[in-house]
């Protein structure tokens, strides 16, 4: 368990690695980054005085080990558009965004997984048809345009809701749910085969032939092993909801990462640009070591090196 | 025992014709209703994006401000001169849908035929040529998964600039990854199965095993996922335009569509909503091919080897 621990830890900082190099070049891919950041009909003495002080000017690798090491030490930069450092705004816009994902994946699991079982389980059922529409409906109607819809329905014609904003509790409620359809109609469909498959394992069959109640093969054998593909697939959600978050803070002008993000875009900060993007891949990776760990800790198979 | 003095009748054996495989293909769908709601689907796309100038029934571009904001034509004040209404610029709206789609199918079909073949070619190195080689392409390839798409994909197009050939690049470039996992196992899938050893122990050539067994069996897969790709490419690309990314304001595109109509959202609903619906339905009927395609092409598979 130590050294698959240990390994999976190295492999996460690699990946890290691989992203600041990503990122890092990405900027620079059209050249000098100055062209991006400066407006293209400033006079040449202030995009000099710019590249200056970015230190555009120096060579490359310079720079790397400059942005890399401030990393380290929590420096992203100072953001142009704000003129704060990156990393004050990136953490005071954190909370929402955490707060909008995990509502949305609550809202997920809480519809999916019961659809999911009930439908796995009667097979070419009403519910499990209609459950398998409504989920793939979830998945193939783009957020923004859900979002746009229920602003439409449920905020302007019946007023149920505010459409813009996080000052009351209830806000949150029409940004999660159009951000977690998506994840929704995914949860829908594994949940849903992964029923279908572990009911035909031998180990279920085994258990019926004992006698086993219903209920009981249900929550003792059939859940468990479905957890283990639920919790790898849960923390992909999680990361995707962080990025798909963009679309719906920017459409109920929710104050998130995702916001932060397309002003800091619009806006041509790329020093902003550039610390979300690895802020975010952070966390995704860091997630998935989460997962991992959890995975092993639920899969003997794995903590023993099958 | 005795045998027979009879001889086993064989019935001729005809080359079938290509009506007979386009009637092969019909049964086909007409077993599955779902298939041929999304073949259907697709079609429309098709048959939307190819002969736009003909079915539109106005210029998409040309602004009529006398008939601005016009509700569709089953809404108080709608005309059947402008079926789904018009825009605030007094375009019509459904020349501006048919339009949009050539963006929409330009950007998933070039840039799912850049990422198959880049993650083809990636994928058939690694697997068939293995070792070192192969650690390299799976490392790289694990990389690009392990980033969250959509920001990489949204910082990559916010550097590259607004251009149709900027998204389908960076479509095709990102989606690669994807093409050369499932290649990879595929052709490991195929190199344990015993066909390539017999072969390569008489001596058959490495490109004819390539030719002769390794490629006809990647085309299934590879085919199935081409097509959720592009219902996936279809649906980023809405969101990149939304965002203002994609392609420049001055071609209609369902994204840019959306984005434009949203001052109005309260009181002009339709000239958000309608496109985006056209967005789902697009991206709701590729999905429909896909699974329909995988139905089709992968138990058969499944059955000749077993």
């Amino acid at each position: 368990m130590q050294r698959y621990l240990i390994s999976r830890f190295v492999q996460s900082i690699l990946l890290l690695i691989g992203v600041l190099i990503i990122i890092f070049f990405m900027v620079r891919l059209t050249g000098d980054p100055t062209s991006l950041m400066v407006a293209k009909e400033a006079p040449a003495e202030q995009r000099e005085a710019f590249r200056e002080a970015m230190g555009f000017n120096r060579p490359l690798y310079v720079q790397f080990f400059d942005y890399a090491f401030g990393i380290l030490r929590g420096d992203f930069g100072n953001s142009l558009h704000f003129r704060q450092p990156a990393t004050e705004l990136i953490l005071q816009r954190l909370p929402p965004t955490i707060q909008l994902a995990t509502a949305a994946l609550i809202f997920a699991i809480v519809l999916a997984v019961p659809i999911g079982i009930i439908g796995g389980s009667n097979p070419g059922s009403f519910i499990d048809t209609a459950g398998r529409t409504l989920g793939l409906v979830g998945q193939t109607i783009p957020n923004f345009v859900l979002a746009l819809i229920f602003i439409v329905v449920f905020a302007v014609k019946l007023g149920w809701f505010p459409s813009f904003g996080r000052d009351t509790a209830i806000s949150v409620v029409l940004p999660a749910i159009a951000l977690g359809v998506g994840s929704m109609g995914q949860l829908v469909r594994l949940t849903r085969s992964a029923v279908l498959e572990i009911r035909n394992e031998d180990y279920i069959r085994t258990a019926r032939s004992k006698g086993l109640s219903q209920i009981a093969i249900a929550s003792r054998h059939v859940f468990r092993n479905a957890a283990i593909a639920l919790i790898s697939v849960i923390s992909v959600q999680y990361g995707y909801l962080l990025g798909g978050s963009i679309y719906i803070e920017t459409i109920f002008s929710w104050p998130g990462l995702g916001n932060l993000l397309q002003q800091a875009i619009a806006g041509r900060d790329f020093v902003l640009v550039q610390a979300i993007a690895f802020f975010i891949a952070f966390f995704v990776v860091a997630l998935n070591f989460v997962a991992d760990m959890a995975y092993s800790l639920i899969d003997p198979r794995i903590r023993y090196g099958n | 025992m005795a045998t027979t003095s009879e001889s086993i009748q064989f019935d001729e054996y005809v080359e079938p014709t290509l009506w007979d495989r386009i009637a092969y293909v019909g049964r086909l769908l007409g077993r599955d209703r779902s298939g041929i709601i999304g073949m259907a689907l697709f079609l429309l796309l098709v048959v939307s994006a190819i002969f736009a100038p003909v079915i539109a029934p106005h210029d998409p571009l040309q602004q009529n401000l006398r008939a601005a904001k016009q509700p569709p034509v089953w809404e108080e004040g709608g005309t059947w001169e402008f079926p789904l209404g018009t825009d605030n610029l007094g375009r019509d709206i459904l020349s501006r849908i048919i339009f949009g789609s050539r963006v929409s199918l330009t950007v998933g079909f070039f840039g799912v035929l850049i990422a198959s073949t880049l993650g083809l070619v990636a994928g058939l190195v690694a697997g068939y040529v293995g070792g070192r080689t192969d650690s390299v392409i799976t490392g790289i390839v694990n990389l690009f998964l392990a980033i969250p798409y959509l920001v990489f994909v949204v910082v990559f197009a916010a550097v590259l600039g607004r251009s149709l050939i900027n998204v389908i690049w960076i479509f095709g470039i990102t989606d690669s990854p994807i093409f050369a996992r499932v290649t990879r196992g595929e052709v490991l899938r195929i190199r344990e199965s015993g066909y390539v050893e017999s072969a390569e122990s008489i001596g058959v050539s490495a490109t004819r095993i390539l030719f002769d067994h390794i490629l006809p069996n990647l085309i299934g897969p590879l085919i199935t996922l081409a097509t959720f790709e592009m219902s996936a490419m279809i649906f980023y690309e809405a969101g990149l335009s939304f965002l203002g990314l994609s392609v420049p304001p001055s071609v209609p595109s369902w994204g840019n569509m959306v984005q434009a109509g949203r001052q109005l959202l309260q009181t002009h609903w339709w000239i958000s909503i309608l496109p985006g619906i056209a967005i789902a339905i697009a991206a709701f009927g590729m999905n429909l091919l896909g699974d329909w395609l995988r139905d089709v092409l992968d138990p058969r598979l499944r059955r000749s080897r077993n």
